[in-house]
């Protein structure tokens, strides 16, 4: 069993806490000047999504969690289930609408997502950080508008609804920074 | 390959860091409070459970062994033996050096203000330092308040009588979950001290905390109230311990038993053993005057003084880039 002691714990680390497994937010060492050293480690459980924080004791141990990050194509969805495909192995991953969480509006068929996997098992998806979807719905935009300024919502393919600039027109394709929700420009499809 | 060489700390808040100490000196100055420099590299060190020294080794060119010396963690007991040789009111600005301790309120090397005042107990050392901070800091006149009113108003309980089972399972009552601590009542009044204490006091102005659980007087004089307490006081400004002082314990015989039994407390438990500082100890027999002292980290002071959350942040080089 790996272990990290409380002086090796930085952000983006994955313990286990209580059997899930977490990801580090903070680490702060707190120490009276005559006493008792803790660590007030805060973490989000990766199951869950709840952040946590608790005090240990500098110096204790804590359980290292086995999650890596690999590289997968959304395949389909069968009414239930969303399943990805790792390219190199042709490994499949099946994961509920929950596990899917937020990046479900930005993904369509066929795009490359990161799967974030604990012990072998898909715990999280992230989305690529841009994306070129179709708009499927937006109000017609007023003639002669090319500045950008303003705009107006826009429901894409995959059921995100961003704000696009009002010359931006239904049918068409736009690039979307997926971790802002922002539009970026327009794009071929 | 790049290497960051760069201060941590902006030019400008080096001057104004400059300013700040500037200012105490002259505050010293102007009360006659003598200047003074002792060793930081010393033959012996503390015996406190949670300060740990920096061990340096040293050797006489020639000789063939080397001795550990200690990098002073406070310049506490070389200071009080000016003190037993007649040097009446002195203060140092000084670095010192404590072993394993990082964060953003630490550095293993820092700076410490420390100053003895000889006919002071510690309220009117406390009302000194509190104007000094009005001088240095321009804040408001701090708040002072005893332990026992303090540990009643934030944990309800009083924490000269409290056993160590009572302040445990006021703990687990805050707490979903307990570190492993050592079942001590000091480690369990640390506990509830640095969760549900520290961080709300002197968020306003300066906040004097006075009149420890005996189990806590590290040098400090006790009095035989009823319950005992310890005449010792700490200086808390925004959340933050900036200060720790004493009606210093002037009973050799005392002194040396508090030592004794940490040491004691440190070979049961595995942590390094240091040797006793005996010149300190034979000072103490000669005989100190009735006194106050007190240290105040100034890194943390400049720190707060100039509205910053790290003391990398007020450090020419902070030991990440040192």
């Amino acid at each position: 069993m790996a272990v990290y002691t409380t002086n090796e714990i930085r952000g983006g680390m994955k313990i286990i806490v209580d059997n899930d497994p977490c990801v580090i937010l903070d680490n702060e060492f707190v120490k009276p000047g005559k006493g008792q050293a803790f660590n007030r480690i805060k973490y989000r459980n990766l199951k869950t999504g709840r952040v946590v924080e608790r005090t240990y004791k500098s110096g204790e141990s804590l359980e290292a969690a086995d999650v890596v990050e690999v590289e997968a194509q959304y395949l389909y969805n069968d009414g239930t289930h969303y399943h990805f495909m790792v390219q190199d192995t042709f490994e499949q991953f099946v994961m509920t609408d929950t596990e899917v969480g937020e990046a479900k509006q930005w993904i369509k068929e066929q795009a490359i997502c990161m799967l974030m996997l604990w012990n072998g098992m898909p715990l999280g998806v992230t989305p690529p950080n841009f994306v070129v979807l179709k708009i499927v719905e937006t109000d017609p935009g007023v003639r002669g508008d090319t500045s950008g300024g303003g705009g107006k919502p826009a429901k894409l393919e995959t059921g995100a609804v961003v704000r696009v600039p009002l010359f931006v027109q239904q049918d068409e394709f736009i690039k979307v920074d997926t971790r802002t929700g922002v539009y970026v420009a327009r794009a071929k499809e | 390959m790049t290497v960051a060489w760069q201060p941590t700390a902006s030019i400008e808040t080096l001057r104004r860091r400059a300013d700040i100490i500037g200012r105490i000196r002259t505050f010293f100055a102007e009360r006659n409070v003598l200047e003074v420099e002792t060793p930081i590299l010393s033959h012996a060190t503390v015996t406190d459970l949670h300060i740990q020294s920096i061990e340096a080794p040293f050797k006489e060119r020639g000789a063939t062994q080397e001795e550990i010396c200690y990098l002073q963690t406070s310049p506490e007991y070389a200071m009080k033996r000016l003190l037993a040789a007649g040097a009446g009111s002195i203060f140092q600005i000084t670095k010192s050096f404590r072993q394993g301790d990082i964060g953003r309120l630490h550095n293993p090397e820092f700076s410490l203000l420390e100053w003895y005042r000889p006919g002071f107990d510690h309220h009117a050392l406390m009302d000194e330092l509190d104007e000094l901070l009005q001088v240095v800091l321009e804040v408001s006149p701090a708040t002072r308040r005893s332990a026992t009113q303090v540990y009643q108003d934030y944990v309800g309980l009083n924490p000269h009588t409290a056993t160590t089972e009572e302040l445990k399972i006021c703990a687990e009552q805050r707490m979903s979950w307990l570190p492993d601590i050592p079942y001590e009542k000091n480690t369990y009044l640390d506990l509830l001290f640095t969760h549900f204490i520290e961080p709300y006091l002197g968020q306003e102005a300066p906040f004097l905390l006075y009149d420890f659980p005996i189990s806590q007087a590290a040098l400090a004089k006790i009095r035989l109230d009823n319950p005992p307490v310890a005449s010792r006081f700490e200086m808390y400004f925004k959340g933050v311990e900036l200060a720790n002082g004493f009606h210093e314990l002037q009973d050799a015989t005392e002194q040396r038993k508090r030592f004794e039994k940490e040491l004691i407390y440190r070979k049961k438990n595995s942590m390094s053993l240091v040797p006793l500082d005996e010149r300190f100890l034979a000072a103490l027999e000669y005989g100190i005057p009735d006194c106050a002292g007190v240290a105040v980290g100034i890194d943390r002071l400049i720190m707060l003084a100039l509205g910053d959350k790290d003391i990398a942040s007020i450090m020419s080089f902070s030991f990440s880039g040192a």
